[in-house]
């Protein structure tokens, strides 16, 4: 029996007036990958910037309803320490420009004032980057600007610099749409790796990529939850005609 | 989550605090800097204020031995010197800004052009004054000689001239700006209309730009208004009503500049600080007609 | 019919470019005359002595400029170390908290400040920091100085972080940074270049003003290490030595008058530099 990591009861987001999601009920397993699914301006970004508590940044931005993060309720957490729990990865990869490779993955730790001896830091830096499988391509540049690599490179300095906080969660925003098919696939496979230690929810508008790499499927529509299921079972057989409509191409 | 952790986010979220706490300090410091501003003028005219009223404005005699004092000369002279650099300046700016904002976009003139013109507003007033006193005061002196004036040399033309250099490169930068953002498609549809270069100047670019070269002669003239240094030192510095370009006078800024730290007794000082008051309140009048129009213009 | 000749068009063309190519040229020569008259006249005043001796009695000759240069130096510092804080912070405030009132009131506020003569904050410092005390102090030169590059560096400050994507600040605090740390150690660092440069014009604003520093500084014939006395400095110099009736004075007005260019020039060219170098791609 799978464990829930994460879960949210009769969730709510608004911008303003403006009601983006809709008693929003999902439980997530530990260890899996669920694509996040549906048309643009369905919710699906909001979704998972509110698991973050990155939602609460905008302004006019508030919520109604619960999640729960290993059944501690999100709000009860500081933001600071759900988000060293719950990492994110963003769609344009954005490393910090004024540091190296080596300060970009141990940024976590710097920024928060956490204190660390030169070899634990190394072994931070060291085994983060095998974890995005990009040890081998800069493990000699280590102290070069982050900004000179390629866009893949980048994404994968990002995803290392996210895993070196070993969170428990990595919430992925379209993290491929932004790079060549090359790229992409190597990322594609390198999250397919990265669910042996966390849980990964992936927010994608590739299909082709959901159906790849994906263990649960969830589809939004208009801010409400659709359907959510085994993603071999709802691509093959959706039950709402949403879903079905989505997948067949009919409208994104 | 354990002990330290929550000691930690305790720590941090005091860190927090302080942090929005010393930004907000820094924005009540800007705030209040403009308060006092505005307080420590009028407090320090109402001595001023009540004793002459509104006579002040229009009253010229300013005599420190009897406690009389009246504005009229300085208005005047700040009045004069400034609109005459205005008319100065008219022509080199608008030649300015249409060299580098039409016929010379880019390439090494426009360069040279360019940072010659920010060198030129880089020069402290002082300089100016310094370079005005030994080399345009004396061209005027023998100028004045020919025509058969009295040749101070010194005074309201001569002040004129240095203010006409001075804010050459602030009613320059505006227009050339405007005058560069004419959009390629309507020059494009006169000049395949026939029209030559000087056409679509004159009927196309001017008309559309009329309130963003505007907008910049009132910042220059904001700019004049309040200049110092070197008109005090090629004015003259005489408290009379100025009868002709040629005569000496004095400005609101050379006033206070000349007799701000001789000045004895109450009356005086705050004359001269009713005097800063007008000053002010003259340019923040100038300065914000001058950005609405930019405001206008750039909607 | 002959007036809209075509031939006649293209001659008003021409001769419009024409003058307005001299008219545009023209400008650069009071420039031109300026400096070299400068560089002229000072060039022979500078030497070691002049830079390290005090200034003579009136009427004599010789003396130097350095407690000016000190006292320049001296004003300028504290000018910058009461501007700078304040600077950043309320335009770190200003991009950050941009719809507030209290930021509405403020931009207002500055661009008030931004137009204000330099004699009547002049004026202001004297009323606020030498009338309660009764006596002239570089510290209130100082003050008035700060006064004036304060709209500067907020400007400059709040125009470099606009420039911030929110992605970079958005990454920042995924990784569960406190927010001040966000700004502290991810953003500022980032816009370093710009609020620099800023930091850099708002000094070459100030090192040439004269008019603030009249009643305030009020200027010393002595060396003065002290902000609380009365201090010298170059443009307070210049003014004091370019009226006076000897020509000895006038020697020394323009040496100084040639080192105070020097710097600003130099100011504004590291500047322009500093932006290209410094310049974070995103």
């Amino acid at each position: 029996m799978e464990s829930t990591v994460l879960r949210t009861e009769d969730f709510n987001a608004f911008y303003g007036d403006h009601q983006v999601l809709k008693k929003i009920n999902i439980k997530i397993p530990r260890n899996r990958i669920i694509a996040i699914m549906g048309p643009s301006g369905c919710g699906k970004t909001t979704f998972i910037r509110c698991m973050n508590r990155i939602h609460e940044l905008t302004p006019d931005a508030h919520t109604g309803g619960k999640i729960f993060l290993d059944n501690e309720n999100i709000n009860d957490i500081s933001p600071i320490l759900l988000r060293r729990r719950v990492g994110m990865v963003f769609q344009r990869p954005n490393p910090f420009p004024t540091m190296s490779i080596y300060d970009n993955v141990i940024a976590g730790y710097k920024l928060n004032g956490i204190k660390l001896k030169r070899e634990e830091r190394d072994a931070i830096v060291e085994e983060a980057l095998k974890g995005a499988s990009l040890w081998e391509e800069v493990k000699d540049t280590l102290y070069n600007k982050g900004t000179f690599l390629s866009g893949g490179q980048q994404q994968r300095l990002c995803i290392s610099r996210a895993i070196a906080m070993k969170p428990e969660v990595l919430l992925l925003d379209e993290p491929t749409s932004a790079l060549d098919p090359i790229s992409s696939s190597k990322i594609e496979d390198l999250i397919y790796e990265l669910k042996e230690k966390y849980t990964i929810i992936i927010v994608t508008h590739n299909m082709q990529q959901a159906a790849r790499i994906s263990d649960k499927t969830a589809f939004f529509y208009l801010g409400e939850l659709k359907e959510y299921g085994d993603t071999k079972q709802m691509f093959t057989n959706p039950k709402n005609e949403k879903t079905q409509s989505y997948i067949t191409g009919r409208f994104s | 989550m354990n002990h330290s952790d929550i000691k930690n986010i305790h720590l941090l979220s005091l860190k927090e605090r302080i942090f929005k706490g010393l930004l907000v300090f820094a924005i009540l410091t800007v705030i209040l800097i403009v308060v006092a501003l505005f307080l420590t003028l009028l407090i320090n005219s109402w001595p001023s204020i009540k004793e002459f009223g509104i006579k002040f404005i229009y009253t010229s005699t300013w005599n420190p031995v009897k406690d009389q004092f009246g504005a009229l000369p300085f208005i005047v002279g700040t009045l004069l010197t400034s609109f005459l650099a205005l008319i100065i300046c008219a022509p080199f700016s608008v030649a300015l800004s249409l060299y580098l904002g039409e016929y010379f976009k880019s390439g090494l003139t426009s360069t040279v052009l360019q940072n010659a013109i920010e060198l030129l507003a880089g020069i402290p007033s002082v300089i100016y004054g310094f370079w005005g006193l030994f080399v345009l005061v004396p061209i005027i002196r023998s100028l004045e000689m020919e025509i058969g004036v009295p040749p101070y040399g010194l005074g309201i033309l001569s002040s004129s001239l240095i203010l006409a250099v001075m804010i050459i490169p602030y009613s320059a930068s505006v227009s050339r700006e405007v005058i560069s953002l004419v959009p390629g498609t309507l020059k494009e549809a006169a000049y395949s209309l026939g029209a030559t270069r000087f056409e679509v100047i004159k009927k196309i670019i001017l008309p559309y730009t009329w309130s963003g070269i505007l907008a910049g002669i009132i910042l220059a003239l904001g700019r004049a208004l309040g200049e110092t240094m070197a008109v005090t030192m090629v004015i003259g510095n005489t408290n009379n009503l100025p009868t002709s370009i040629f005569s000496t006078g004095n400005t609101m800024a050379s006033v206070i500049a000349n007799e701000f730290t001789e000045a004895q007794g109450n009356i005086y000082l705050s004359s001269l600080i009713e005097i800063g008051l007008i000053l002010f309140f003259i340019t923040m009048i100038i300065n914000f007609i001058g950005k609405r129009i930019t405001k206008r213009f750039t909607l | 019919m002959g007036n809209n000749s075509l031939g006649f068009r293209k001659f008003k063309d021409s001769l419009f470019k024409a003058l307005v190519v001299i008219f545009a040229l023209v400008t650069t020569l009071p420039l031109i005359f300026i400096l070299f008259y400068i560089l002229k006249q000072g060039f022979s005043a500078i030497n070691w002595h002049f830079l390290v001796s005090l200034p003579k009695p009136v009427g004599e000759s010789g003396g130097g400029i350095a407690n000016a240069l000190v006292g320049t130096f001296l004003i300028v510092i504290v000018a910058s170390i009461l501007a700078i804080p304040v600077g950043i912070g309320a335009g770190i405030y200003l991009s950050e908290y941009k719809d507030s009132r209290l930021a509405d009131w403020a931009r207002s506020g500055l661009e008030v400040l931004n137009g204000t003569p330099s004699i009547v904050l002049g004026i202001m410092a004297y009323l606020l920091v030498v009338a309660p005390v009764k006596h002239f102090s570089a510290f209130s030169g100082s003050v008035a100085l700060a006064f004036m590059m304060l709209p500067v560096i907020i400007r400059t400050t709040e125009e470099t972080l606009k420039l911030m994507p929110e992605t970079l600040k958005e990454a920042a605090l995924a990784l569960g940074t406190p927010y001040y740390r966000v700004i502290l150690k991810v953003i500022l660092p980032s816009g370093a270049s710009g609020i620099i440069t800023g930091i850099m014009l708002s000094v070459a604003r100030i090192a040439g003003e004269t008019a603030p520093l009249l009643f305030t500084a009020f200027g010393n014939q002595f060396m003065n290490y002290n902000i609380f006395k009365p201090t010298d400095s170059l443009p307070l110099l210049i003014f004091n030595y370019a009226t006076s009736p000897y020509d000895n004075s006038h020697q020394l007005a323009w040496g100084a008058s040639l080192i105070l260019v020097f710097v600003i020039l130099i100011l504004n060219i590291f500047s322009k530099l500093a932006v290209k170098k410094w310049k974070v791609q995103f």
